[in-house]
């Protein structure tokens, strides 16, 4: 009797233990994103003092002389994504109605797998493919095709003439969508899962065409998941490094044309730091990693808001 | 003028047509890149590579202390990663019904899913590197675990609330204490799930390159000591790539082509075993 006692206290004991231990590693986790921000803002405290809010307006970049601005790659990431991003929401959607609604039942598995290997891919693998096959390419066919008929027109013609260099702004902005369109995919096509098969049928029944069903039913059913879906994918490829260090060109320059080489955050970073002398580069390129983390953490935190919201509404139509 | 209907069709007929573009598109560069990688990387895919050092600019050589540095610190990031991110995965799973904690976690822990991997690095560097003075082996590790915990806190919170909590109860009336209950009944009845999410975060960090620039670097030389920089595919294939001789571009393609091959074995191979556990139950 009093053996068995000491046998439940034991297991008590343990469970305690037990619970307290996966506690500490969920808050690990906390401990990590708070370690993140804190010894970025640390690190980057030298620029910080050194050019205050300046540092986000400047368009200097001149490591000689000491005198940094981020204006350069914080709107050359912004380009780029929101070029890919451009490109990536209607490709990623046509996929995403494809393997819902169009695709036979035997291709549907296949072929989402392979979109999803797309994802897997590791980056640095489409930069290399972006620098040696897609740049040559680009350069010899399609930017010459751009600068004659593109490029003289008024208003859009600027963007779209300059050198054929193959590297540049437009060029990483392609293979950015390339990399994004499978996680706007995945997402719409999981978010299109959930529409009650009730809803789609009531359409169809009344005569709708299966594109009208896709407008007007799945895609304001999941409009907010959608809107998640496409944050996630922007989220991406706002962090997105060695794709883009590989055909941006790393030109600290803001040109007007697209053609011209630019350079964003993450490929800023990959090329200089390691290389970065004296304590003022260092804390500059710092500040830039600091920016890039605060933006993904706004795009992404209302990304997961918005897929929380639809799986929310989820729960309350079932 | 044409009627309705008619317009309706069309446009029927346009949208879909454009959805299956879409898809033929997506497909498209997926051909495209694993082509390249397989025409230029299988000539360059020797012998050599696998038991030859990284050679100097300019003459031949291999991979072969790339490929070690690299399976050091992926299994070094996995084997630091794994077992914080399935205790976190556990408690959001078991125990975070109530509280702040769970959810809280549970939405930063999304946010670094997809956190840029080159700010990790960054951290690293501050947090390890500036204080040891040196890049090292294990440095890469630290980055590559912080990536890995995510994803297994990830998919070990979904693996284990897929598991039907008559089992709970079941081994809970029989008098077993909790952490018996979790870890004998629940994290075994989703272990497939767990080993699922564990390969995708190895094929995840496998072809990480950007967290690695900055806390292993490189090494030209054959070195085992965890605490010197350390060589790794993903930096070599960078460095090879981007450097004007043919010999080294040549070795960065097999590169490519070895971490790809890889990468993707992993994921497919994740699916085939996450399908076969899930078609048993």
């Amino acid at each position: 009797m009093f053996l068995h006692e000491a046998r439940l206290k034991r297991q008590s004991i343990f469970d305690s233990l037990f619970r307290n231990l996966t506690r500490v590693a969920a808050f690990s986790v906390l401990i990590l994103l708070a370690a993140i921000i804190g010894s970025l803002v640390i690190g980057s405290m030298p620029a910080i003092h050194a050019f205050g809010f300046g540092f986000l307006t400047s368009p200097d970049w001149d490591p000689v002389n000491d005198q940094f601005g981020a204006l350069v790659p914080i709107v050359g990431t912004l380009i780029t994504s929101g070029i890919a991003l451009l490109i990536a929401i209607p490709v990623s959607f046509g996929i995403a109605l494809f393997l819902t609604e169009l695709s036979p039942r035997v291709l549907r598995r296949p072929l989402g797998v392979a979109i999803e290997l797309l994802a897997g891919i590791p980056s640095i693998i489409y930069g290399m493919w972006g620098l040696f096959v897609f740049a040559p390419l680009f350069a010899d066919h399609v930017e010459p095709w751009l600068n004659e008929h593109i490029g003289v027109l008024p208003y859009i013609g600027p963007f779209f003439s300059g050198p054929p260099m193959g590297i540049g702004i437009l060029t990483a902005s392609i293979i950015l969508a390339i990399m994004v369109i499978p996680f706007i995919a995945s997402v719409m096509r999981d978010v299109f899962d959930v529409v009650p098969v009730m809803l789609k049928e009531s359409a169809y029944g009344l005569g709708s065409t299966t594109w009208e069903v896709m407008l007007r039913i799945v895609l304001p059913y999941t409009k907010v998941g959608v809107a998640g879906g496409i944050m996630l994918g922007l989220g991406r490829a706002l962090g997105e490094t060695m794709a883009v260090t590989f055909v941006i060109g790393n030109a600290h320059e803001l040109g007007k044309s697209l053609l011209n080489p630019g350079n964003s955050i993450s490929s800023a970073l990959a090329n200089e730091f390691t290389e970065a002398f004296g304590e003022l580069y260092t804390a500059a390129l710092i500040e830039l990693g600091l920016i890039l983390f605060f933006i993904t953490f706004v795009v992404l935190s209302l990304a997961r808001y918005m897929l929380y919201k639809l799986g929310q509404r989820e729960g309350k139509a079932s | 003028m044409i009627d309705l209907y008619t317009r309706r069709r069309i446009a029927n007929a346009t949208g879909l047509t454009i959805s299956v573009a879409a898809m033929a598109f997506g497909l498209f560069w997926l051909c495209w890149i694993l082509w390249t990688l397989l025409g230029r990387g299988l000539p360059a895919l020797t012998p050599i590579v696998f038991s030859q050092m990284t050679p100097p600019p300019g003459s031949s050589g291999g991979l072969l202390n790339a490929i070690f540095g690299s399976l050091m610190m992926t299994i070094g990031g996995t084997a630091i990663g794994t077992p914080i991110g399935i205790l976190a995965g556990t408690y959001l799973a078991e125990f975070g019904q109530r509280g702040w904690l769970a959810p809280i976690t549970r939405f930063i822990n999304d946010i670094l899913l997809s956190a840029p991997s080159i700010v990790i690095g960054l951290f690293v560097y501050e947090v390890y590197v500036v204080h040891v003075k040196h890049f090292s082996g294990w440095a890469g590790t630290l980055a590559l675990a912080i990536i890995v915990i995510p994803i297994v806190i990830r998919t070990t919170e979904n693996m284990l609330r897929l598991v039907p909590s008559t089992l709970r109860e079941a081994a809970a009336s029989l008098g077993a204490p909790q952490w018996k209950i979790v870890s004998f009944v629940t994290l075994r009845a989703a272990r497939a799930g767990i080993i699922t999410g564990v390969m995708l975060a190895i094929a995840r960090i496998s072809g990480e390159t950007a967290p690695l620039l900055f806390t292993a670097l490189n090494n030209q030389f054959w070195n085992s000591d965890m605490d010197q920089p350390m060589a790794n595919l993903p930096v070599v294939i960078f460095q090879f790539a981007m450097s004007p001789y043919e010999d080294w571009q040549s070795l960065a393609w097999a590169g490519a082509l070895l971490i790809t091959f890889s990468v993707l074995t992993l994921n497919i191979l994740a699916r085939v075993l996450f399908r076969q556990s899930a078609s048993t139950h």
